[in-house]
């Protein structure tokens, strides 16, 4: 390889600029449901702006669009930087960044008019899933193409975990979205009854674990070190979290099902597993949290150390939260309540959107041949912002989600329900009403990170290239 | 499930435990290995600077693994979890469900056996009983007649005194215990299509007294003899045998506007309250029906 090589960024910065425009835009279409759960007026009887089409475009979009670029982004960067070499096959990696932004304005273009294969998360029509696994494949190619390229022996841990997020998440797409079409935006899936629940909660659970948690551990394991300038606290421990996570989350699913009508050893393997899983998501937290206590004097100083260290706490609260909500008596308050809404979020605004931040705060700069962002001052306002917006909607979900769960089991003494389901809307109102301040606020986060990274592109000299750097040792 | 599907349940969830109980032995065995303790790193390094300690697993955390592998091979001891094996409380949800069901039946039928001996004009007039029809409402009714118990549009309200079904306690009892389907065919094509139609809604608006235009009324009242009599009646007073509504009055369950009126004519319309007589103890039916019956009788 000759000296001058320099690695492919361009795809890089385009995904980190569209992490930056989706997440604006899913967490905008976010807060508009928030407004219509408080307001429900709010969808003015336009079919394209009700609850139901607009909800899974905000969850596809801050998934798939704002995690999904984010991903790639990183993905990209870190790969070429672990393994010493350029990304392989450059072309077919810009194929990956104009296929999926194809994926993403299809998808916002179809769900609010009411094309949808109503299974959750998975609900792009046929002709989008094809698109969707072209691309995956191509990401594959380049992914695991460049890691077989590696100048070095060993594949940092960072890269198994995209590694087992591209393989899984290309099974659970094909798996889950078999089905036969009936026209061009209509199909039928080829499951059906208990069998299509399973399967769908099998790819459901799944994306949870591998798209939002495998993914963006592999994120963490690369920029929490570069960030703290610290060595990773243990690699065994990261050798037992990382096969027991894939090896456990697979079976997590039921859990989503208790008590309905998949068979009674489905739900009791689906609620072990998802307890046994606590230890090694929490893993990852440690080995997160432990490479930072050698650098607490930054959290002082450096903003992005404080988003690391809050994403990492909220990852670890989430994943206690989610084996404890999977035991069935548990569950049989939390489950259909406003509670699952809080956990999802406490993970997805928590972990997954702070983390992503975090990462895009170290990349951005050095993208552009720069050592920092161009404000830190907005960098802090971003972090109280969101913080202060994150614990105000989970703690309003919360109260919300338990007085649910109570009202609706509360019985008279004639053996009557003590409320009618009217009822309990009516106390959930105010916590509805302190759910949007809290995804308004941030949403108004997301937006100063935008600012700062405009402000960051005008000080800079345009995109940088950096060369391959040599491998030091073995 | 056949014993092939069972073996292979089976050997995955065995497989599953021991590949984990093998992971956390090999990673334990690492304990007293000096040299990689703290401080030192792995060796390997990546990107300039990115290196890796190899610090032993933290204790609390190991302990907490095994706790959570060590509960989940009891509960699958008890509970069903391996495929066929039923596990050694024989549970089930279901009979979870039948269990709690009989024991909730048994703790509650006292309550309302007290009412069976009572007629309905008792009923109205004991508080208790007109709080759990109430409840009863409540919980099974306000779902589609509205919490107020006025309906909505397609969902009759019970504070009115039209009774499309019948108002008395035993048609109400009938319609609670066993639901009702209410078919009103379409009439479109019958009529000669959209002018036949709209003649047809100026009649119907005439019957209820409503503003029209009298040639297509007449229009429409011609035809009304045809196809329309025989359910709501020469006069359009309807039937409750039928379920055939009233067109005289001023209650329109879908509305009375032209558009409604046509699209009922038209296409027709096919509405059902559920039975409840599978749901609900002929006791609490009863109770709802004193309850239902005294909806409409503080209107009056």
């Amino acid at each position: 390889m000759s000296q001058s090589a320099s690695y492919h960024d361009k795809v890089v910065r385009q995904f980190t600029v569209m992490t930056m425009v989706w997440g604006i835009v899913g967490m905008l279409v976010g807060v508009v449901l928030a407004a219509q759960l408080a307001f429900p007026a709010l969808n003015f009887d336009i079919p394209w702006l009700t609850y139901s089409r607009l909800r899974p475009l905000h969850t596809s979009a801050v998934i798939f669009a704002f995690g999904g670029c984010g991903l790639f982004a990183t993905s990209y960067y870190v790969v070429q930087r672990t393994c010493h070499v350029p990304l392989f096959m450059p072309k077919l990696a810009a194929f990956t960044f104009w296929g999926w932004q194809l994926v993403v304005v299809a998808v916002a273009i179809t769900y609010p008019l009411g094309i949808t294969q109503a299974k959750e998360y998975a609900e792009p029509e046929w002709p989008i899933d094809i698109l969707i696994t072209l691309v995956w494949v191509a990401y594959a190619v380049v992914f695991f193409g460049t890691i077989m390229q590696r100048r070095v022996k060993h594949i940092y841990v960072a890269n198994w975990f995209f590694g087992a997020f591209i393989l899984t998440v290309a099974v659970l797409h094909i798996v889950n979205n078999l089905a036969i079409p009936v026209s061009l935006w209509k199909s039928y899936p080829i499951y059906s009854g208990s069998v299509d629940a399973m399967v769908q909660w099998w790819y459901g659970h799944n994306a949870v674990g591998f798209f939002l948690t495998a993914g963006f551990l592999g994120m963490m394991y690369y920029f929490v070190p570069k960030q703290a300038q610290r060595p990773i606290y243990s690699y065994r421990l990261s050798v037992v979290h990382f096969w027991s996570l894939i090896a456990i989350y697979m079976w997590a699913g039921p859990h989503h099902l208790h008590y309905q009508a998949i068979p009674d050893w489905v739900q009791s393997l689906g609620m072990v597993f998802s307890l046994i899983l606590l230890a090694p998501s929490w893993g990852g937290m440690i080995n997160g949290i432990m490479t930072l206590s050698g650098a607490w004097e930054k959290l002082r100083t450096d903003p992005v150390i404080r988003f690391m260290i809050v994403s990492l706490s909220f990852y670890g609260m989430s994943t206690f939260e989610g084996p404890m909500m999977s035991i069935k008596t548990v569950n049989s308050l939390s489950h259909f309540t406003d509670w699952t809404i809080g956990h999802v979020h406490s993970g997805a605004l928590g972990w997954v959107a702070l983390i992503t931040m975090a990462c895009v705060y170290h990349l951005y700069p050095r993208l552009l041949g720069l050592k920092d962002m161009a404000s830190n001052r907005l960098i802090e306002w971003h972090f109280w912002i969101s913080t202060i917006g994150i614990v105000l909607y989970i703690a309003a979900m919360w109260i919300a989600g338990v007085t649910q769960g109570l009202m609706w089991r509360a019985v008279n003494d004639d053996g009557t329900l003590t409320y009618t389901f009217i009822e309990s809307l009516k106390v959930t109102y105010p916590f509805y009403y302190v759910r949007l301040l809290g995804g308004l606020l941030f949403l108004v986060g997301t937006l100063l990170m935008a600012w700062n990274m405009y402000l960051t592109w005008r000080q800079s000299q345009g995109p940088a290239t950096t060369p391959v750097l040599e491998p030091q040792s073995a | 499930m056949s014993l092939g599907w069972q073996l292979y349940v089976f050997i995955i969830v065995l497989g599953t435990f021991i590949a984990n109980f093998l992971l956390l032995r090999w990673s334990s065995k690492f304990r007293t290995d000096e040299k990689l303790g703290e401080g030192n790193t792995t060796g390997h390094r990546w990107d300039g600077d990115l290196e890796e300690y190899n610090n032993p697993l933290p204790r609390w955390w190991l302990n907490l693994f095994q706790l959570t592998v060590i509960f989940s091979i009891g509960y699958l001891v008890l509970y069903p979890g391996s495929g066929i094996y039923e596990g050694t409380l024989d549970w089930s949800q279901a009979q979870q469900y039948e269990q709690q069901v009989a024991e909730e039946e048994a703790r509650y039928a006292a309550v309302f056996a007290g009412y069976t001996e009572q007629d309905f004009d008792q009923l109205q007039q004991d508080p208790d009983a007109m709080t759990a029809g109430l409840n009863l409402f409540g919980n099974h009714c306000a779902q589609c007649h509205g919490s107020d118990a006025r309906g909505a549009i397609g969902f009759p309200n019970l504070t009115d005194q039209d009774w499309q079904w019948g108002g008395d306690v035993a048609q109400i009892t009938a319609t609670i215990s066993n639901g009702r389907n209410g078919v009103m065919p379409g009439w479109g094509a019958a009529l000669g299509g959209e002018q036949g139609v709209t003649a047809m809604a100026h009649y119907v608006r005439s019957l209820g007294g409503l503003e029209h235009d009298a040639d297509l009324a007449t229009a429409g009242q011609a035809q009304y003899g045809l196809f329309c009599i025989a359910c709501h009646g020469p006069d359009g007073s309807g039937n409750v045998i039928l379920g055939a509504p009233n067109l005289t009055d001023d209650i329109w369950l879908y509305g009375n506007s032209m558009d409604s009126l046509k699209l009922t004519i038209d296409q027709g319309r096919n509405n059902s309250m559920p039975a409840f007589s599978g749901t609900l103890s002929e006791d609490k039916i009863k109770v709802l029906t004193a309850y239902v019956k005294q909806l409409s009788a503080d209107q009056q």
